[in-house]
């Protein structure tokens, strides 16, 4: 069978599974759209968490920056499944204990303060729809490319798909559709890894292979890796050019704002008990660990794949480059979708694939002949490309599209339920009208989700220039804001409505302005955004982690010199503490 | 089993945690990050150590760090009576 029918098998029969999941968890009550009814068992929570946060940049894009940043690539992997333990232990047990439906609930409910509520309401719709754009561009990308459909058409597919379990199933269609979802991308994941594993080391575990003997000689892949690629002057793969204190902040930032992001947060709301959301959180990050230590594995492997396939001798001699009209058949086809460009500089009618941003090595490069480097591939090809690169069978290919479109899909849905929860819970119903019966409430729930969805569709298919740069904004502002803000919550009893507040908006200032200067999202950058610019030397991406700083230190201070909270909410600080008693997540 | 004072509860509860989070911070921050040039210069089994941690190791240490933490909780719940009623 060719590969476009069975691509149209394998993402029809998962889209078929999560349909019929939606039909048969539907939600029938405002507790079970916000959080499933809080019955989830903990281990299928914490797979519906992992397919929930692993989204089409994980599943699509890690893999490939880390093959071309190497040990840079490090601070993804520690960074977004470190928050996991800050989650486990300071936050989700707490949560869970305390049983409401969305994060703004508690922050209002615990700084007794309407405004602390909705400034959490602004972080929260900002962090999650500047995270759905990414993901409804992700979908289009994989259907444009495996179903040969255009942009418009896969998107319109993909909304259809999740206004389908998400609106009608609210948070119990999602978690179980999530299950399922998480199903089809980890096999999708690890399948073509352990293929290329087995051909490259004879080790078909990739966590291993990525540190075993390349097949046919003694050398460990690692270090072979590191030789070829300085070879033709880039960085030596397991080093970095970033500075140490760069590199500390944005794992930090990372970290940090993995826990304080909403969509993860909430699915700690959906376990029965306070020991549940304990052990959820080590159950989700099983999950993402098997994802997460195979993804250095793939990025390592497809480098070494793809700079052997170009340089097919030694560096430097006339037959050691990829003669162009032998160009294996993947990189025709990723040709076509733009990802993947070759531009015969020098006119040889061969591929020359080199860094010539090293002065030193372009000297040398000019010596044979070579007028820069010749190929420009993207990151996202790496995954997507990989089983092609590999020879792997058509129905690996098949697969991988489908496990592509179940990440985006499932933390798109994901997103769009806390964005409509927060905006029928926290917004309608607590702030503008309180007297909403739970069916009216249900009712804008579901039409505030068709609502994203109808947004998320429009920015996936225009996507605003800064959809990329955002990014740093959605893990900043969750690092800045929400997460110092629920911690002191819940291990201080002292901070008051004056000091959350305060650093709230600290934290987001600093942290915005400190993007908004150096990005120039919305308007053009007021400073370049060079390492000797940067404040300590940290980068935007990493700014995130001083704005926690500040939050916690202006919150802090400002409540020592205001009144402390009154008594009731101590005591409801000490109730939370204490796991007994959680019962079920209820509403006022 | 009787009922200890809550006070004592969280004390412990707070001690477990930083001693896990301490155990968090080297081995992410500090082997993968503050430490990896030294640590990069022994190599196990084809992996530069530093890069190990930064790539592998830690996020295996983190999985183990949450379970140890469910383990002990559980334990320090029933010690203190305040377990969730089966």
């Amino acid at each position: 069978m060719d590969l476009t029918t069975l691509t149209y098998i394998a993402v029809g029969l998962s889209f078929a599974l999560y349909i019929g999941i939606a039909i048969w968890a539907k939600a029938s009550t405002t507790g079970e759209f916000y959080v499933a009814g809080s019955g989830v068992n903990p281990v299928v929570n914490g797979m519906a968490t992992a397919a929930d946060w692993m989204s089409a940049a994980s599943f699509i894009s890690m893999a490939g920056l880390i093959a071309f940043l190497g040990y840079g690539g490090s601070v993804y992997l520690m960074g977004w499944t470190g928050g996991y333990c800050l989650l486990a232990m300071l936050l989700a047990p707490y949560l869970r204990k305390y049983g409401k439906f969305t994060v703004p609930e508690f922050i209002g409910d615990r700084f007794y303060s309407k405004t602390a509520r909705i400034v959490a309401v602004v972080c929260l719709i900002f962090i999650s729809f500047t995270y759905v754009a990414g993901q409804m561009r992700g979908v289009g990308i994989v259907f444009s490319r495996f179903l040969e459909v255009d942009i418009l058409t896969g998107l319109i597919i993909g909304m259809g798909i999740v206004f389908v379990y998400a609106v009608l199933g609210g948070m119990k269609g999602v978690t179980y559709t999530q299950v399922a979802q998480y199903c089809v991308l980890i096999v999708a994941y690890t399948v073509p890894a352990i293929f290329i594993a087995f051909q490259l080391t004879g080790n078909p575990l990739p966590q291993l292979a990525f540190g075993s003997t390349v097949t046919g000689s003694g050398d460990y892949m690692l270090d072979r890796l590191n030789q070829v690629v300085t070879e033709l002057g880039f960085l030596e793969y397991t080093t970095t050019s970033k500075s140490t204190i760069d590199i500390f902040a944005i794992t930090l930032a990372l970290m940090v704002g993995t826990a304080g992001l909403p969509h993860v947060i909430v699915r700690f709301f959906t376990v029965p008990k306070v020991r549940d959301a304990r052990s959820s959180a080590g159950w989700a990050l099983v999950f993402i660990a098997i994802l997460y230590t195979t993804a250095p594995a793939v990025g390592a492997m497809a480098r070494l794949n793809l700079t052997q396939t170009v340089q097919t001798g030694p560096v430097g001699s006339p037959d050691g480059n990829l003669v162009f009209e032998q160009r294996p058949d993947w990189m025709k086809r990723w040709e076509s979708t733009g990802l993947l460009a070759f531009e015969d500089k020098n006119g040889d009618g061969k591929i020359q694939y080199y860094n010539d941003a090293n002065a030193e090595f372009a000297a040398k490069a000019e010596q044979y002949g070579w007028k820069g480097n010749e190929l420009k591939v993207d990151n996202d090809i790496m995954v997507l490309a990989n089983p092609e690169i590999a020879q792997l069978p058509n129905w690996v290919i098949a697969l991988v599209a489908a496990g592509g479109i179940a990440a985006a899909l499932s933390t798109a849905a994901g997103l769009l339920l806390v964005i409509s929860a927060s905006i029928s819970h926290d917004l309608l119903k607590s702030t503008f009208t309180p007297d909403m019966t739970e069916k009216q409430e249900l009712m804008t729930g579901r039409i505030a989700a068709a609502v994203a969805i109808g947004i998320a569709g429009y920015l996936g298919y225009n996507p605003p220039g800064f959809v990329a740069q955002v990014v740093a904004f959605a893990f900043g502002l969750a690092a800045a804001s929400l997460f110092p803000v629920i911690i002191m919550g819940i291990f201080s009893k002292k901070v008051n409505r004056e000091g959350a507040i305060a650093g709230m908006l600290t934290g987001l200032v600093f942290t915005m302005g400190y993007i908004i200067a150096y990005k120039g999202v919305f308007i053009t950058p007021i400073l370049a955004n060079t390492a000797d610019n940067w404040l300590f030397g940290i980068s935007p991406e990493g700014i995130g982690s001083i704005g926690m700083v500040l939050n916690f230190a202006v919150a802090f201070i400002v409540s020592k010199i205001t009144a402390a909270p009154p008594q009731h909410i101590q005591d409801m600080v000490e109730q939370i503490r204490i796991p007994k008693g959680a019962g079920a997540a209820v509403d006022h | 089993m009787e009922d200890k004072s809550g006070a004592e509860y969280w004390r412990r509860n707070v001690k477990l945690v930083l001693t896990l989070l301490v155990i968090w911070f080297v081995v992410s921050y500090g082997c993968g990050i503050l430490f990896v040039d030294a640590l990069n210069t022994i190599s196990i089994a084809g992996f530069q150590l530093g890069f190990w941690f930064a790539q592998q190791g830690s996020i295996y240490v983190f999985v183990a760090l949450i379970f140890v933490y469910v383990r002990q909780m559980n334990k320090l719940d029933r010690e203190f009576n305040v377990q969730e009623d089966e």
